[in-house]
């Protein structure tokens, strides 16, 4: 019976230290910091959605961190997606506005980009606000968001290749640049034809944007 | 005797496992040692609170509980009680069950697996076939 006790005393002794030992480890985080691989003017300007006939954009400048962004994205987006952009209505363009307050929101984007190199940002885009819990634990996510580029069956090592050489984060501070110079502050920031919106952010100002433009269109 | 040391043992080991995936839910561990399984996708879904509580908490209660009743279950006192053996079976069949649950929502729903959870359950099932075994055996009678 006295080595059952021993034995159990060293499996609690060597398991708790481990649990301490992990949580002295600090994540280090992912801040970008290598030469920007990609020319900030690639000439990209954002990823759409919806038809490029569409008589009416909405610029969106979103930052994945913010929990604003994340409530539009899952509670108003996808009514706009299915009556307004599904529809013909409207071109959707999401660009990045990553806010310095935010500690991951950076790193969150260049998943969604390296997922749009392999022509899947909007499942990231889904992946990363629907699961928004990693915004609040204030934890590195490398592994969570490699973990949502698996699910999305994305090529891992061409994923991780973007990821640690960080080839968007040019093409992130170009969209930056940019908002700025619309004179974005928060996020979420919308434009309407290149006018800023000033609604609410619902999916029924948008519909009743979107009618009275139509109307003044025809 | 020797089932009950292994049910302690047992529940030492989920309780281990319990108690890291609830440092990392709470924000003390900042990443999860994982390999190839999906452990911050699955931690990271809406299942892994159950009444705005981590469901990892539930666990380190209920492996914490079945601990300390297979350790009063060792002392002589206890170890002839029938009573301490069908609490534990009750214990471990909850335990079991909320373990049938977690994975079939791992499997079905989120069609992601996270291999610290694999290692709880697997425990838990062990924990509940010896507490059941352990039913069904008469207890040793003291002189």
């Amino acid at each position: 019976m006295k080595g059952f006790y021993l034995l159990l005393v060293a499996v609690a002794v060597i398991g708790g230290g481990a649990l301490w030992y992990g949580s002295q480890r600090s994540p280090a985080p992912p801040t970008p910091s290598a030469p920007l691989p990609v020319a900030a003017a690639d000439a990209f300007h954002g990823y759409t959605l919806g038809s490029d006939s569409a008589p009416i954009e909405v610029t969106e400048y979103s930052d994945f961190e913010c929990p604003f962004c994340a409530s539009f994205a899952t509670v108003q987006m996808p009514v706009i997606r299915e009556q307004l952009i599904s529809a013909g209505k409207l071109r959707w363009r999401f660009r990045d506005f990553p806010l310095p307050s935010h500690k991951y929101s950076r790193y969150a984007a260049m998943a969604a980009q390296c997922a749009g190199e392999q022509g899947k940002f909007w499942e990231m885009h889904d992946q990363l606000f629907t699961n928004h819990q990693w915004a609040q634990t204030g934890k590195n996510p490398r592994s969570l968001f490699r973990d949502f580029a698996r699910g999305l069956g994305l090529n891992l090592d061409k994923y991780d290749a973007c990821m640690d050489g960080q080839r968007y984060v040019a093409r992130l501070e170009a969209s930056v640049q940019e908002g700025e110079a619309l004179g974005v502050r928060g996020t979420p920031s919308f434009f309407v034809n290149g006018r800023p919106f000033t609604g609410r952010a619902t999916s029924d100002d948008f519909k009743a944007l979107v009618d009275s433009l139509t109307k003044k269109h025809k | 005797m020797i089932r009950r040391q292994a049910i302690v043992l047992l529940a030492l080991v989920g309780l281990l496992v319990a108690t890291y995936l609830w440092l990392y839910k709470i924000g003390v561990l900042g990443e999860l040692q994982c390999g190839t399984g999906s452990c911050e996708y699955v931690q990271a879904s809406r299942y892994a609170e159950l009444f705005g509580i981590p469901v990892a908490f539930y666990g380190v209660a209920g492996y914490a509980a079945l601990m300390g009743l297979g350790l009063a279950g060792l002392r002589p006192r206890f170890a002839a009680d029938r009573r301490v053996g069908a609490l534990l079976a009750t214990l471990a069949t909850l335990g079991f069950a909320f373990t049938l649950y977690l994975t079939a929502i791992e499997l079905f729903v989120l069609h992601e697996v996270c291999r610290w959870c694999v290692v709880s359950a697997v425990i838990m099932t062990a924990i509940w076939v010896l507490s059941i075994v352990g039913l069904r055996h008469r207890p040793p009678t003291t002189p």
